[in-house]
């Protein structure tokens, strides 16, 4: 019971970063059909801005050395900046552009980030303390739990709250999900290309904000690949989830880090390193049988 | 003056011409129909019109000012609102989002406040039922929020593509008499329809195009201009009166 307790928490505390990663990339698909892959780079920003630039092994903390509340503010508007940036810049001159034109910009952009910090940081690991305590456990009945776990859990619950209040009371909240389903028509209607995609890429920066800190919190080492990781498995729930709904990337990031979860705590110990190739091969039976992915979006039948 | 002009408008997909140089006007009041059978270039010309394709050659000019090349949110506030073929409701919004989002660019808040309230009067099925997601309304219900978040955009051109398209026969009259209403409102309309009767029945002038050209226009109140206005829409050609469709 106990042990069954602990791998309850762990995967669902996996499947919440899996779900906030899902999310990000999710609503940028949703709203312009663009797979984002430097949603990763954010991630990694994120944890980078924490430190002063230097090639150190344990570097000086900048962000990292602000009370926890303006940490986490700072980190969030920070990456909300970036992503900003990233859309005016890079994706809106070429939102016109065929697919395959924006999936190798968002390919370009992605290394180019990612080569940026190795150039600035250097490229070797470098340990950062950030809510190292967190990963202390606590008692919960018979069952050991590390806080990071019941921080990761609260904290994808709490900002799926706001978030979802925020898609259904705000107007930009209305627009971004009608542009989900159906921006051409959303643009009929008078809604701002512009505006919508801009808040879409503004959510996504702040919640790669949040799972790169829940991330660093849970590692304590920052490299230049660190994000990549993160989205890979976003992109890989969005798709499970059901691309083209804000509901789909949350319930594959959830299905993908329980999978995770329970496939590692059955397997012997001599072969849960090999424990992705379990999981993705539950990817691609779940596909093979429903490929439009667990949350079908639902579409305006035709009735008479 | 005409309200809205397309002057030898061409639409292109890649290599393909849907639309080869047409040229409509309509003026202010007016209900024109555009008819012809499937592939003829109707549904092209209005999303070139509302600005969601943009047309390769030509120009549209709304309100005498070329409205050619400018992104279709902006078509929209300058006054030209569409109801697409399919109807484009969002399905996982409620009747009331629906609605709101062709309200959210206007800044004048107290006329959208009355303007709701008014769409509540002229269709009275939301009044209790605004919270209920859209995806669950029969179609006819459907097109009627269509119409209704169109004209809450306050359009002084309604384009509607095939407003009767999937509807059973007592919701396609329940929407032409809607439709009705709004003309005798003096609400410019351009409607794309199937139906050479119905066009016939509403409109105050028929375009009938076939491979993206307009083959024959005319108001359809006599025979001859019936006459004409068939041949042209079944592609018989008067010369020697037999089909040229595909020739």
């Amino acid at each position: 019971m106990q042990y069954a307790i602990q791998v309850a928490i762990d995967s669902l505390s996996l499947g919440s970063i899996y779900a906030l990663a899902a999310l990000g990339i999710g609503l940028i698909f949703g709203v312009m059909r663009l797979i984002n892959f430097a949603h990763g780079e954010l991630i990694t920003m994120g944890a980078y801005s924490l430190i002063i630039p230097s090639a150190a092994v344990i570097p000086t903390l900048f962000v990292g050395a602000f009370p926890w509340p303006l940490l986490i503010v700072s980190v969030v508007v920070i990456l909300v900046i970036v992503a900003l940036a990233m859309e005016r810049i890079v994706f809106r001159p070429i939102r016109g552009a065929d697919p395959a034109t924006l999936l190798i910009a968002s390919f370009s952009l992605s290394y180019f980030l990612q080569y940026t910090m190795l150039l600035v940081y250097g490229g070797r690991p470098k340990g950062i303390d950030i809510g190292s305590s967190l990963t202390e456990s606590i008692q919960i009945g018979s069952a050991e739990i590390a806080k990071i776990d019941i921080v990761t859990i609260l904290a994808t619950v709490v900002l799926m709250l706001a978030l979802a209040s925020f898609m259904k009371w705000t107007s930009i909240g209305i627009q971004i999900r009608a542009a989900t389903q159906d921006f051409r028509m959303a643009r009929m209607l008078g809604v701002k290309a512009n505006a919508v995609i801009a808040g879409a890429f503004a959510v996504s920066g702040m919640l790669a904000g949040v799972v790169s800190l829940l991330v660093i919190s849970r590692v304590g080492a920052l490299e230049p690949r660190l994000g990549v990781n993160m989205a890979l498995y976003g992109f890989v729930s969005t798709v499970v989830g059901g691309m083209g709904s804000l509901t789909g990337p949350v319930a594959g990031g959830f299905a993908v880090g329980i999978a995770s979860g329970i496939i590692q705590a059955i397997l012997p110990d001599h072969m849960r390193p090999t424990r992705d190739a379990f999981v993705f091969a539950i990817v691609i039976v779940l596909l093979l049988v429903r490929p439009e992915g667990i949350v079908r979006l639902k579409s305006s039948k035709e009735r008479v | 003056m005409a309200l809205l002009s397309l002057v030898d408008l061409a639409v292109y997909y890649g290599r393909l011409a849907a639309v080869r140089g047409i040229n409509i006007e309509i003026g202010e009041g007016q209900a024109v129909s555009i008819v012809g059978p499937n592939g003829a270039g109707k549904s092209s010309t209005m999303l070139a019109t509302a600005g969601s394709i943009v047309a390769r050659m030509g120009d549209i000019r709304f309100d005498g000012r070329s409205i050619l090349g400018r992104e279709p949110e902006a078509i929209c506030r300058m006054g030209i609102a569409m109801v697409p073929e399919g109807r484009g409701i969002f399905s996982a919004l409620t009747i009331r989002e629906n609605l709101l989002l062709g309200t959210f660019w206007r800044k004048d808040k107290r006329a959208v406040k009355s303007d709701f309230e008014e769409i509540v009067v002229r269709f009275p099925f939301m009044a209790e039922r605004m919270q209920t997601h859209a995806g669950k309304l029969s179609g006819g219900e459907q097109q009627q929020l269509a119409i209704a978040r169109a004209l809450l955009c306050r359009p002084r051109v309604l384009l509607l593509d095939e407003p009767s398209l999937g509807l059973a026969p007592l919701m396609v009259a329940k929407v032409y008499e809607i439709l009705a209403k709004l003309k005798g409102d003096g609400m410019t309309l351009l409607i794309v329809e199937q139906s050479l009767t119905r066009a016939r029945a509403f409109a105050d002038r028929i375009c009938v195009m076939r491979d993206g050209v307009v083959q024959a226009e005319g108001s359809g109140r006599d025979q001859a201009d019936v006459t004409r206005l068939e041949d042209a829409y079944f592609g018989f050609d008067e010369t020697i009166g037999k089909a040229t469709a595909g020739n």
